[in-house]
């Protein structure tokens, strides 16, 4: 018995290791841009978000844009009209075309991220919270499917980086653990604000795959699942990543 | 319009130093680069920031196409007198844009 309870101790220490955001294995320049709101380029987006909440009218059903903290820890979430996990820009869009009866922005346009940001921003500091909704079982088992499925010329799967090297380095890259914690974030490669699904597609195109079209319920599943595994760590959007 | 954020404390002692933090919203293209069309995109940069105290310059800048997107610039001055500072960020097409902030020296 003993014995048993001693293993169980050891496994529970074993998984109790701690993740690692993208943001500890970045230069003390990038961290410091993060940290300090005046030079986080996001806070433009965060900014120009702002004040779409109020001049394209989300304001008038859901108050000030504080009041939805928490809701990006949350997201992927389930989606009845979809019948699967939809993600908070796929949640905004929907929200545009059903009830404001407009023409959603398109995904990956600078409004679509302007309005993820400033809501992202709300649960900045909240642990990801996923919700634990039965239905959303088979698109999470898709996204751990998808997540360790070899793919492309390359024939590598997500979690053969991710996992397996995580912390070692890719032509001179550290590798990082995959938590999508700070999406839409401010990537200086881009030169710009992108979401978890322009990250996605570079990662395929890098694995010389065809990356999914944007807004296909692949990416969905694949955050479903990320987000899953990165349960309790805090949010950082708008983060800034090299 | 493009978005800028500026930094500055509203209030100061007189003869303090104040850091001043400015990003502005800019893409910086830099004259450089191909398009997706294998085209040249045509250089559009921010190629000059000024800093005006109560009309009277106290910082300026020439930026230049190797200059990141989204400029950050960030200087220092002193605190004399209660008024307004004016930045201005001109540039490539016609870019123009004025930002004020009021400081109060106490």
């Amino acid at each position: 018995m003993r014995r048993v309870l001693l293993a169980l101790l050891l496994a529970g220490a074993a998984s109790a290791e701690p993740r690692q955001s993208g943001f500890e294995l970045m230069s003390p320049g990038t961290q410091a841009m993060q940290r300090d709101d005046s030079a986080n380029p996001g806070m433009l987006w965060v900014e120009e978000g702002r004040a779409l909440w109020d001049s394209t009218g989300c304001a008038s059903c859901h108050g000030d844009v504080a009041r939805m903290r928490g809701v990006a820890a949350r997201y992927p979430a389930w989606d009845a009209a979809s019948g699967g996990p939809t993600d908070l820009a796929g949640r905004i869009a929907q929200c545009q075309e059903a009830r404001q009866h407009r023409t959603p922005f398109p995904r990956e346009s600078a409004e679509a991220l302007a309005l993820a940001a400033v809501i992202g921003l709300q649960s900045r500091g909240m642990p990801i919270s996923p919700p634990e909704d039965p239905r959303l079982a088979p698109a999470l088992a898709r996204g751990e499917a998808l997540y360790r499925e070899r793919r492309g010329q390359l024939d590598l799967s997500c979690a053969q980086c991710h996992d397996a090297n995580a912390g070692r380095h890719l032509a001179g890259s550290p590798i990082p653990e995959a938590h999508p914690t700070g999406y839409p974030l401010y990537r200086l490669e881009w030169q710009g604000m992108g979401s978890l699904q322009r990250r996605l597609r570079n990662c395929m195109a890098g694995v010389r795959s065809e990356p999914y079209a944007y807004g296909a319920p692949e990416y969905a599943a694949i955050e479903l699942f990320l987000m899953r595994r990165a349960a309790g760590m805090p949010l950082e959007t708008p983060a800034v990543r090299p | 319009m493009a978005r800028a954020l500026i930094n500055l404390p509203r209030t100061a002692r007189r003869g303090e130093v104040i850091e001043i933090r400015t990003l502005i919203q800019h893409v910086m293209e830099t004259g450089y680069r191909p398009g997706a069309d294998g085209v040249v995109v045509p250089r559009d940069i921010i190629t000059r920031f000024t800093c005006l105290y109560n009309n009277e310059e106290i910082f300026a800048a020439e930026l230049a196409p190797a200059i990141a997107a989204n400029p950050f610039l960030s200087f220092s001055t002193v605190a004399t007198e209660s008024g307004i500072l004016a930045f201005t960020w001109t540039g490539d097409n016609g870019f123009e844009q004025t930002e004020t902030r009021s400081l109060t020296v106490t």
